[in-house]
């Protein structure tokens, strides 16, 4: 049943975004100063909030871990943080595409692309933690703890990077912040289904996490006879 | 209260009395970041103008590597003979037993930048002792922020394997807020523009961010330390 | 019935899905010594560390003296004895009882830790460092540290294994002592004709649970496998 769930949710995520291509290379005009590139903002963006979301949620359910010790929430927070990595991954390197058309190199040192960057270290810590750690309860316990820190440090890297580049010469001026309505439209409707692919990422996640804890709860039986 | 404050301070006066005895942590610390200032020798021209403008990123750079062999030995020493068991298990608070280790951390990592600061003036040209006060107030903040978050993943990592190679990694990005804070904050110093002007907000970050961590480890620490 | 030494009501434990605790339920009364017996990996030494506030059960309670075995109160009233012997090899004797003798509040640490020192019969050492002691300086060093406040409740984890004969000799009159001064003991241990000397209990741990839990019978004593032959897991 949850199976044929989260076949239909992601079959519904897939159609959404197949129309939503058609819609951006078909209906959409090419953008005046960036040309077809700019339509990459259609998941740049969105697949940065989706990012952005899952280290809200990871937080919350580390917190929610700590607080009930029920296993379940850990799992929650593992697989948000995996999924948070994996958008966050496909954020930067979107990012780094548009940059090598726009701007002619692979990376600058814009505030956006450095706090993302450190972000995604905090949370390959979080997993690089976990897998060290044997002993599924305390390794619960631990990694709650550290992404508790690390949620609490994103705020703080995301203001203190954008102070730092406002006082230096940037490599490139932001263009003007202002969105024609329908591209405006586009960046929240494939932000649906990029969101519906994360959901259905995680519960997947999430019944790994609960299958490897039974593997490793039955090993444990085992030990004892 | 009295107790809370008498089971801090003997903890940090254990960590500094066995740590000044056997001098492992501060013997490499403080040769290790000598050998880094050598090595940025190499990457710029040292006696150019351009020093006065990265002297606070290679300093805090310095501090922030010559930390780490600081950070991993603070719960490494109680694995030998169980000994953090007994601490754990005494009427010792989490936060006081924290808060203890992270006062002998700080005295330490606090040595260190001391030794390492003069010989950052010779080897690059710096001229420091007229700011030393204010100097000494942002080492002071930047060093007890890297303390802070050093000393509570040293206790998360003290039960791992590949502990050593797990705390930098883990701790490193967490203080690039602060690290960056401290390093406007000396670069003014040693440019002699004071903390006012553009080094205030850096400056409130450092303090802001000290508070924050402070309070979250302490908050935590029971959390990290009994199973 | 006054309040038990210790109350242990309902205790799970887990590793991930895995109960190492399954529902443990005992209580010991003041001034008894109980053995806690059970096969390696049995759950002794779990049971043992969440009695020493050193990891908290996921399901029931811990009542020492009728307060939660985390209060810092209750912790200043237990003694434990661990596997590893828990002193500092950088400092001296003297420095090591000082420190916990500071950490338990105990209001003339010095004094304290002079006393120790000489009924472990470590005085003429005091300045030494314990790296420099020998095995037997090292367990009687611990023991002192264990024995420093005066503990109503003492927890000794496998207490004479990898003990040097001087060492056995100076904890069995320290623990005599202590039964004479009506303080309550928990020990597990695998040495079974020493624990069950000095035991008037014995709680069996098999696989997480508690197989047996009653009086130290003379029959134990001149059988020493009696009670797992018995009571063991089938």
């Amino acid at each position: 049943m949850r199976k044929q769930v989260l076949i239909g949710l992601s079959g519904v995520a897939l159609l959404l975004l197949l129309r939503n291509l058609y819609v951006m290379f078909v209906d959409l005009p090419d953008e005046v100063q960036q040309g077809p590139i700019f339509r990459i903002i259609f998941f740049h963006v969105p697949v940065a909030w989706t990012a952005l979301l899952c280290a809200l949620f990871a937080a919350g359910s580390s917190v929610t871990y700590l607080v009930t010790k029920n296993l379940k929430y850990d799992a929650f927070a593992v697989a948000v943080t995996e999924v948070g990595l994996a958008f966050g991954a496909a954020n930067l390197v979107s990012g780094m595409i548009w940059g090598r058309q726009i701007w002619g190199i692979w990376w600058a040192w814009d505030p956006r692309l450095t706090s993302m960057l450190i972000c995604e270290l905090l949370y390959a810590g979080y997993l690089m933690l976990r897998s060290a750690i044997d002993d599924p309860t305390q390794r619960a316990r631990i990694a709650a703890v550290l992404s508790i820190f690390a949620f609490f440090d994103v705020p703080i890297v995301v203001f203190s990077i954008k102070w730092w580049r406002t006082q230096h010469p940037q490599p490139v001026v932001w263009g003007g912040g202002k969105m024609e309505p329908s591209y405006y439209n586009m960046l929240f409707a494939n932000w649906f289904p990029i969101l519906l692919l994360a959901v259905v990422m995680i519960a997947i996640r999430m019944r790994q996490e609960r299958i490897h804890r039974e593997v490793e709860a039955l090993r444990r039986y085992a030990h004892e006879f | 209260m009295g107790l809370f404050l008498r089971q801090t301070l003997t903890i940090a006066a254990k960590d500094l009395r066995s740590e000044i005895r056997t001098k492992e942590a501060l013997n490499a610390s403080v040769s290790f970041s000598i050998v880094i200032l050598l090595l940025f020798s190499f990457a710029f021209e040292p006696s150019s103008e351009q020093t006065h403008e990265i002297a606070g990123g290679l300093l805090w750079i310095v501090f922030a590597f010559a930390g780490a062999l600081i950070l991993n030995r603070s719960f490494a020493r109680e694995l030998v003979n169980d000994c953090l068991d007994a601490l754990v298990s005494s009427p010792t608070p989490g936060p006081a037993l924290f808060t203890g280790k992270a006062i002998a951390n700080l005295v330490l990592l606090l040595i260190v930048e001391l030794i390492s600061f003069p010989v950052f003036g010779i080897f690059y040209n710096v001229r420091w002792l007229s700011q030393f006060p204010l100097l000494f107030v942002v080492m002071f903040l930047g060093t007890w922020g890297i303390v802070v978050i050093g000393t509570m993943f040293s206790a998360m990592t003290v039960n791992l394997r590949l502990r050593e190679l797990m705390l930098p990694v883990l701790v490193y990005p967490m203080m690039i807020p602060l690290l960056m804070g401290a390093i406007q904050c000396t670069t003014a110093l040693l440019n002699g523009q004071g903390l006012g002007g553009e080094a205030a907000p850096w400056l409130r970050l450092l303090i802001g961010f000290d508070l924050i961590f402070s309070i979250l480890a302490v908050a935590l620490s029971d959390t990290v330390l009994v199973g | 019935m006054s309040a038990a030494a210790l109350t242990v009501d309902g205790v799970w434990k887990y590793y991930g899905d895995f109960p190492a605790l399954r529902n443990i339920s005992f209580q010991v009364g003041e001034g008894e010594c109980l053995a806690l017996l059970g096969r390696n990996g049995a759950g002794k030494t779990t049971l043992l560390r969440i009695l020493a506030g050193l990891s908290r059960p996921a399901k029931g309670r811990i009542l020492i003296s009728g307060a939660d075995a985390r209060a810092p109160e209750t912790r200043r009233k237990i003694g434990v004895l661990g596997h590893g012997i828990a002193v500092y090899e950088e400092l001296s004797a003297f420095e090591n009882l000082h420190l916990f003798a500071n950490l338990y509040g105990i209001r003339d640490p010095a004094r304290a830790a002079m006393e120790w020192l000489e009924r472990t019969g470590l005085e003429r050492v005091r300045d030494g460092l314990v790296r420099e002691f020998s095995r037997g300086m090292r367990q009687r060093l611990a023991v002192a540290r264990a024995f420093i406040h005066n503990p109503a409740l003492l927890l000794l984890d496998e207490p004479f294994t990898a003990l040097d004969d001087r060492a056995i000799a100076v904890l069995q009159g320290l623990l005599r002592s202590a039964r004479a001064e009506g303080r309550t003991i928990v020990m597990s241990t695998h040495q079974l004709r020493e624990a069950l000397e000095l035991a008037t209990r014995c709680v069996l741990i098999n696989r997480g649970k508690v197989g047996y839990d009653g009086e130290r019978t003379p029959e134990m004593l001149e059988d020493p496998s009696w009670l797992y032959r018995n009571y063991g897991e089938g």
